[in-house]
């Protein structure tokens, strides 16, 4: 039995932001409570007001800004939606896949992309490949709008820079040049992954001329490899180039260990992954797969 | 609060508190006692009931998300002419042993095949993924949602099951 609770159904962003700074620590927002609710189930936190932000008008919205090249996804937008979403498959395929596979089709249907993005669970599927894609998050509050990096937006495990006032209303999704490939790929034995690595490949004229590679699952927060990146940066545009690539992935993780696995194995697994991505990565990006748009 | 909802299309007016849990409210106030619990916590599918059609795990969403909305169990397949062609499918298969997690199997097939009325096996193992079933009789499962499919093509308008 949870303790007791009073949900309270703001009709916009600025209502919520407003109680939330009224009610201070004593209030959360709610999503589609997948999180939320196991965290009081256990007792592990308390929150006697909840905001249920998903009744906003709009904020559920899948849109593509054709002008800017860029998708915008509404905060409380599901698993499902994203997987499901014509405009998703379209132009961000691996994330459309990657959607797919995240839990199992009820949470998917629950659980909400800003949800798993605030809670900033360490095995969290999207917030590896949105890092890599370089997308932002808009938050709202009473008070003002900011918009913050994927990359410099989860600080630590399960922390954020979100202000406890502000939602977060969408992630913008900029679309990936027709020149490019992007691939996630996780290695997973129960709900959520172990290790996984996202990759954006540039290729200009059969050389590698951008790359954007990110550990997730494996540390406290998605990292960005740089040295693998640097590394990859002039190789040929072959799938040899992710073999070339794939001890450095090894040594250059950060793995923060826990009970399951040894931390050698850990490292093994995201260079195993790492060179599944970066491969699909470049193979997408000449085309091989059908470009770009291939799943 | 009052919760007003249809639950296998009949509809349901009931005063509730906002943290009660939609499978406490199914099994303790209304009697449907085919969603089970068993890990509480999204995993295992033994709670699951359509939410608007769509598979939720009754054992971690609030009664409150009920509002407005319509709930299906397992109790509101099979009509007067008997059990359900998914159901009839689960039972001439022997996809069940002791049971306990056949609900949840059945009612995720029906949203299965409402959205992809053929799917491949692959695909049927994807969406029947996160139900658990500890006497591991997945083989028949999986024949069985074949067979269901087939059922249900051949016979269209029980499609929708009586209770639609
Ligand atoms: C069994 C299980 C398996 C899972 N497997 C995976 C997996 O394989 N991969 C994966 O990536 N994830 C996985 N998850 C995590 C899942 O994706 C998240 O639980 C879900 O997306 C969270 O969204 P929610 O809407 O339910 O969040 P809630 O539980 O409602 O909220 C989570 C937190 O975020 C805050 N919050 C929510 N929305 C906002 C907002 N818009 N602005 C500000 N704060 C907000 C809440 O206050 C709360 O602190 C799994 C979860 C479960 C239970
Ligand atoms: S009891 Fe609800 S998913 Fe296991
Ligand atoms: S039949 Fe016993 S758990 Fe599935």
């Amino acid at each position: 039995m949870l303790d007791r609770f009073t949900i309270h159904q703001p009709q916009s962003v600025e209502e919520a932001s407003e109680m939330l700074a009224r009610f201070g620590p004593d209030a959360a927002v709610y999503a589609g409570g997948t999180e939320l609710l196991i965290v009081m189930k256990e007792r592990l936190a308390h929150f006697p007001h909840l905001m249920d932000i998903k009744r906003i008008p709009g904020l559920n919205a899948l849109v593509y800004d054709a002008e800017r090249r860029e998708l915008v996804i509404g905060a409380v937008a599901c698993h499902r939606d994203l997987e499901r979403s014509p405009e998703v498959r379209d132009r961000l395929p691996a994330l459309a896949a990657l959607e797919a596979a995240v839990a199992n089709v009820r949470v998917r249907n629950a659980g909400t992309i800003g949800g798993n993005l605030c809670f900033a669970e360490p095995h969290s599927d999207p917030a590896t490949l949105l890092t890599a894609l370089d997308a932002r998050l808009t938050l709202v509050a009473a008070t003002g709008t900011r918009q913050i990096p994927m990359a410099s937006f989860i600080t630590g495990l399960m922390e954020t820079v979100r202000r406890h006032d502000e939602i977060l209303v969408s992630i913008t999704v900029p679309e990936p040049a027709a020149n490019s490939g992007v691939a996630y790929e996780r290695f997973k034995l129960h709900e959520r992954p172990t290790a996984a690595v996202a990759a954006v490949i540039t290729v200009v004229e059969g050389t590698i001329a951008d790359a954007r590679i990110v550990a997730g699952s494996v540390g406290v927060r998605p990292q960005r490899l740089l040295g693998t990146e640097v590394m990859l940066r002039g190789l040929p545009a072959m799938e040899t180039s992710a073999v070339t690539v794939a001890d450095f992935i090894r040594d250059e993780v950060e793995v923060t260990g826990n009970l399951f696995e040894s931390d050698p194995y850990t490292r093994q697994l995201a260079r195993t992954v790492g060179r599944r991505a970066i491969a699909a990565a470049i193979r997408r990006a000449t085309g091989e797969e059908g470009g770009r748009l291939a799943a | 609060m009052l919760l007003e909802a249809t639950v296998n299309n009949r509809p349901v007016s009931l005063e509730i508190e906002p943290r009660a849990i939609l499978l406490d409210v199914l099994r303790d106030h209304l009697g449907l006692t085919g969603a089970k619990r068993s890990c509480d916590t999204q995993v295992c599918g033994a709670c699951t009931v359509l939410l608007d059609g769509s598979p939720v795990s009754a054992c971690c969403t609030l009664a409150y998300e009920a509002g407005g909305r319509t709930v299906e169990t397992i109790e509101g397949l099979a009509g007067p002419d008997g059990l359900h062609p998914i159901q009839q499918a689960f039972v001439d298969r022997v996809a069940i042993q002791c049971g306990f997690c056949t609900p949840g199997f059945v009612l995720t097939t029906k949203a299965l095949l409402a959205e992809n009325p053929c799917p491949t096996r692959s695909e049927i193992a994807d969406f029947l993924g996160g139900n658990l079933c500890r006497c591991t009789g997945y083989w028949n499962i999986l024949d069985a949602v074949e067979d269901a499919a087939r059922r249900l093509a051949a016979a269209p308008t029980s499609s929708q099951g009586p209770s639609s």
